[in-house]
């Protein structure tokens, strides 16, 4: 049905470098009415690139821009929103301190009256009513007084979407809108785009997970070193053909690991309770033993606890009572750095706030937990050819890339910068790896390496702490099991034991494990 | 106190507390969109010392054919627009070149006093330049004669009224305007702004420079209304007073006018104390008291306005209310001896309170997220 029709979008022979990288290298694409396309490719491959040259944010070397077979010419956010086209970034573009009918007017405010230009009186009750009629009309309901800071993620990106249809666009962008996403927030938003496509909207998705695609798409377009590298549907592939489409080798999805050989405890919590900084309770009379050797997974929906749990942890944030312990030393009230010379390793959950320096380059954030000692220093100055040196390495080791070592490490695409914290974390010698998020937004490619590294990490009698929203992330590396639900851990199990829908009823709280205490303090 | 003592006060007050009005607006419209300014105080020096040397200058030039109200007239306009040609400045170093917003504010300062110093010396020293006098008070008619409030706010000079009319306009345009809204949120989150089609690099000159006219008028009205004449490095301080006023106020115009009116209270009360006929020890006493019991009003606000646990307990909230109230009580009761304290010791006074003041309440206060941090399209 869709091949007989014109398409509403195309992209002709589109050139974008950004200095010696080639970021799009003559891209064609076409978008039909009523689609969702996904394009697919791995971290820096120039998904987003090519979709802020088509939302205005940047200006092709070279190609042209076709909307309706018409030749169009796009120079900022203005033109493209002009044109019908509207895009949710993967960085959400909300004020916080604003309401959502805030956020909404921005830019292009209604007025009561236009006597005063830019000063006359904001019409905040007409858009109000127009939210709650687009809302209504597309499934999308969201409280137009709410201040966006106080969303949780999910409801943010329904703003974001209310945000680009309530500008009019026809032609939605959506730049990996559900790597934030619970799985329950994402089938929302599916739910959401089908209903959008029906009433006349076509679709441009971008996201790295594989099952989405499949479960989403009417097309897809695969991106690899900013070229187009194929086209396919759902129908005529698998969840192994678009990996491998995508990154050019054979993947593997699944981890494989040997049986765990669980030594010392490593890692004793005791009765941890934290209370946020708006002094809610958020942990509660958390325990846990992790030994070395082990993987625990942390499963549960995000914002039950486990960010507070993880900072108190590595010492980011002070518990409210209860005792930490590495190694028979306890750390409750020690400093990062105090935690971090016991052999513990962390690799945060917001990577660009808590684990990189972004305008330090690649080398000098590969050695921020080491530059006060040997072989980098002798306590007074630093030996950059050490530095350096150690960055060779690394790069090498991990295969980072990156155009050099002296590269900024907010230049490099988000596998990479993980991939920096992880080459940090993992080449010291360490008895404890906390590990947050570890492949939220990245490709397959750059999962299936990291999970490996991890597994490597475990086997060589590292203890290791993993919190994951992704089911299948804690599912495939874990030994043992914990569910958070509201800052408590309600079960812990067997990972050969466990299975999705059993985890997803502890997580959501409808069910909760009675004897947890009396096992752990056996 | 007598309540005649205290309308005098009070209207002094609002007299004292025009400038750091003025200079404070500057610094919120600076700050609203994303740019720190500390070169307040460079703003309002260049402000002044401009307005005085205009009508001045004007008055020479044309050899007394206008009434002087005219010079005056002229001298504001040079004062506002230079004022705001120093803003451009510090727009351009901070918003263009990206330095170091507070290095370039602080430079504006020292440009300021090192320029005004020298053409002091170097010209209206020698040449005797003299001032034409000052803007006389408008009594509003039937307002003024409203007893307490009358001659508290509607028996002064033309530029207190239109401090008046800009606290009131800002504070409607900031939150209730097209132009309010783009201002907030390029000073929140510029890329957000972007990604609407705002021009954040435009806006951010345009405030910048719009603070610095008000800055200008802050500088003027110390001129033009109270002193007469350019006396060097008159403003004194009140540029970064007035920085502290922007954020005890909340980066908002009716929040810095509440603040302000408290300096402007104490300054005139310094002033008043020099008169020598109200007992000093009393008078130290009776602000200390009326200090805490601000900070309890304004944590009650707080506590109030979040709905929630946040906030310092009620019993807290509570007991350094009572506490205030208690000493204003008993300060009434005692017979205080009469010391003297020196008229350099009550000059602190301001000072002392705003210490008191910033550090009690305005460790909550958090501004626009983006401020100092200049624009990268990515
Ligand atoms: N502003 C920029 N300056 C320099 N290089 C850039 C810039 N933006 C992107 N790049 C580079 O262009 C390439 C494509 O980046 P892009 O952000 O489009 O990738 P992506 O496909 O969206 O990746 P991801 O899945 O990680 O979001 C990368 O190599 C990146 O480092
Ligand atoms: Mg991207």
């Amino acid at each position: 049905m869709k091949n007989n029709k014109d398409p509403i979008l195309s992209l002709h022979n589109i050139t974008k470098s950004f200095g010696s990288v080639v970021a799009n290298d003559s891209i064609y694409f076409d978008l039909y009415p009523q689609e969702i396309q996904v394009l697919l490719g791995e971290n820096g491959a120039g998904k987003s690139t090519l979709m802020k040259i088509l939302y205005g944010m940047y200006q092709a070397d070279q190609g042209e821009i076709l909307i309706n077979q018409q030749k169009v010419v796009i120079q900022d956010p203005n033109d493209a929103l002009r044109l019908g086209i509207g895009m949710v970034h993967q960085h959400f573009m909300l004020v916080p301190v604003m309401t959502v009918t805030e956020n909404l007017m921005l830019g292009d405010e209604k007025t009561k009256g236009n006597a005063f230009g830019k000063l006359s009186k904001l019409d905040r009750e007409t858009v109000r009513q127009e939210i709650i009629a687009l809302g209504n009309k597309y499934g999308l309901q969201v409280n137009p007084d709410a201040v966006v800071e106080d969303l949780s993620v999910g409801e943010a990106q329904r703003v974001e979407i209310l945000k680009v249809l309530y500008k009019g666009a026809d032609i939605l962008i959506l730049d990996e809108p559900t790597a934030v996403l619970t799985p329950q927030e994402t089938s929302e938003l599916f739910e959401i785009m089908r209903s959008l496509i029906k009433q006349g909207k076509s679709i441009i998705f971008i996201t790295h997970k594989l099952k989405e695609v499949l479960a989403v798409a009417d097309r897809i377009a695969v991106l690899r070193n900013g070229k187009v590298v194929g086209h396919t549907t759902p129908a005529e592939s698998s969840i192994e053909e678009l990996a491998l489409l995508m990154v050019g080798r054979e993947v593997l999805l699944t981890a494989t690991k040997g049986q765990s050989h669980p030594g010392k405890v490593v890692l004793n919590i005791k009765d941890l309770s934290i209370k946020s900084k708006s002094e809610v309770m958020v942990v509660k009379n958390f325990s846990l033993q992790l030994r070395a050797g082990e993987i625990y997974g942390i499963a549960g929906v995000q914002g039950n606890g486990q960010s507070e749990l993880i900072e108190a942890i590595t010492g980011l944030m002070q518990p409210h009572s209860g005792h930490i312990i590495i190694l028979n030393k306890d750390v409750t009230h020690s400093s990062p750095r105090q935690i971090t010379l016991v052999g513990t390793a962390h690799v945060p959950e917001d990577r660009q706030k808590h684990g990189l320096v972004l305008g330090f380059s690649v080398a000098t954030n590969l050695v921020l937990q080491t530059y006060y000692l040997p072989p980098f220093s002798n306590g007074w100055v630093i030996y950059p050819e050490k530095v350096e040196e150690n960055a060779d390495e690394k790069i090498d080791e991990f295969d980072i890339r990156t155009p050099s070592r002296d590269a900024l490490v907010s230049n490099l695409s988000g596998g990479n910068q993980q991939k920096v914290i992880i080459a940090r974390e993992l080449s010291r010698p360490i008895n404890l790896l906390i590990i947050n998020q570890p492949t939220r937004g990245l490709d397959v490619g750059s999962i299936e390496y990291i999970h490996k590294r991890i597994i490597e990490a475990r086997d060589k009698g590292v203890a290791v702490l993993l919190v994951s929203a992704e089911l299948d992330e804690i599912l495939s590396l874990s030994d043992r099991i914990g569910v958070m639900y509201a800052g408590e851990l309600v079960a812990e199990m067997d990972a050969k034991g466990a299975n999705r829908e059993q985890l997803g009823l502890y997580m959501t709280g409808s069910k909760k494990e009675k004897m947890l205490k009396e096992n752990i303090n056996q | 106190m007598t309540s005649i003592l205290l309308v005098s006060l009070m209207s002094l007050a609002i007299i004292k507390a025009a400038p750091l009005i003025y200079g404070a607006l500057c610094g919120l419209m600076s700050e609203r969109s994303g740019v720190v300014n500390i070169g307040i105080e460079g703003m309002m020096l260049t402000g002044a010392f401009m307005a005085f040397m205009g009508s001045a200058l004007f008055s020479k030039w044309t050899g007394g054919v206008f009434n002087p109200n005219v010079s005056l007239v002229v001298g504001l306009l040079v004062g506002i627009i230079s004022a705001a040609l120093v803003a451009g400045l510090h727009a351009i170093l901070s918003i263009h070149y990206k330095i170091d917003q507070v290095i370039s504010g602080t430079v504006i300062n020292l440009l300021a006093v090192g320029l005004t110093n020298y053409v002091a010396n170097a010209y209206i020293d020698p040449t005797h330049l003299s001032g034409v006098g000052v803007f006389p008070v408008w009594k509003i008619p039937l307002l003024s004669k409203i007893p307490i409030l009358g001659p508290i706010f509607f028996e002064h000079q033309p530029m207190i009224y239109l401090m008046f009319a800009l606290v009131l306009f800002l504070q409607y345009a900031i939150f209730n305007t097209p132009w309010g809204l783009r201002l907030r949120s390029v000073g929140e989150y510029p890329q957000a702004a972007d990604s609407v089609g705002i021009n954040v690099i435009k806006t951010r000159y345009l405030n910048v420079i719009l603070g610095g006219a008000l800055a200008g008028l802050g500088g003027a009205i110390m001129v033009l209304e109270s002193v007469g004449r350019f006396q060097k490095l008159m403003t004194s301080g009140r540029g970064f007073i007035a920085l502290a006023v922007m954020i005890f106020g909340r980066w908002s115009p009716i929040g810095a006018f509440g603040a302000a009116i408290l300096f402007g209270f104490s300054e005139a009360l310094g002033v008043r104390l020099q008169f020598g006929d109200i007992n000093h020890l009393y008078a130290l006493v009776v602000v200390a008291a009326l200090a805490v019991i601000l900070t309890s009003i304004v944590w009650g606000i707080n506590r109030l306005r979040n709905r929630s646990t946040k906030g310092k307990s009620p019993f807290l909230i509570g007991g350094i209310f009572t506490l205030g109230l208690t000493i204003l009580y008993l300060a009434n009761q005692v017979e205080f001896p009469k010391v003297s304290v020196p008229i350099e010791f009550l000059g602190l006074l301001p000072y002392v309170l705003t210490i008191i003041v910033l550090t009690g309440l305005v460790k909550r206060a958090v501004g626009p997220a983006a401020v100092g941090k200049p624009y990268e399209k990515q």
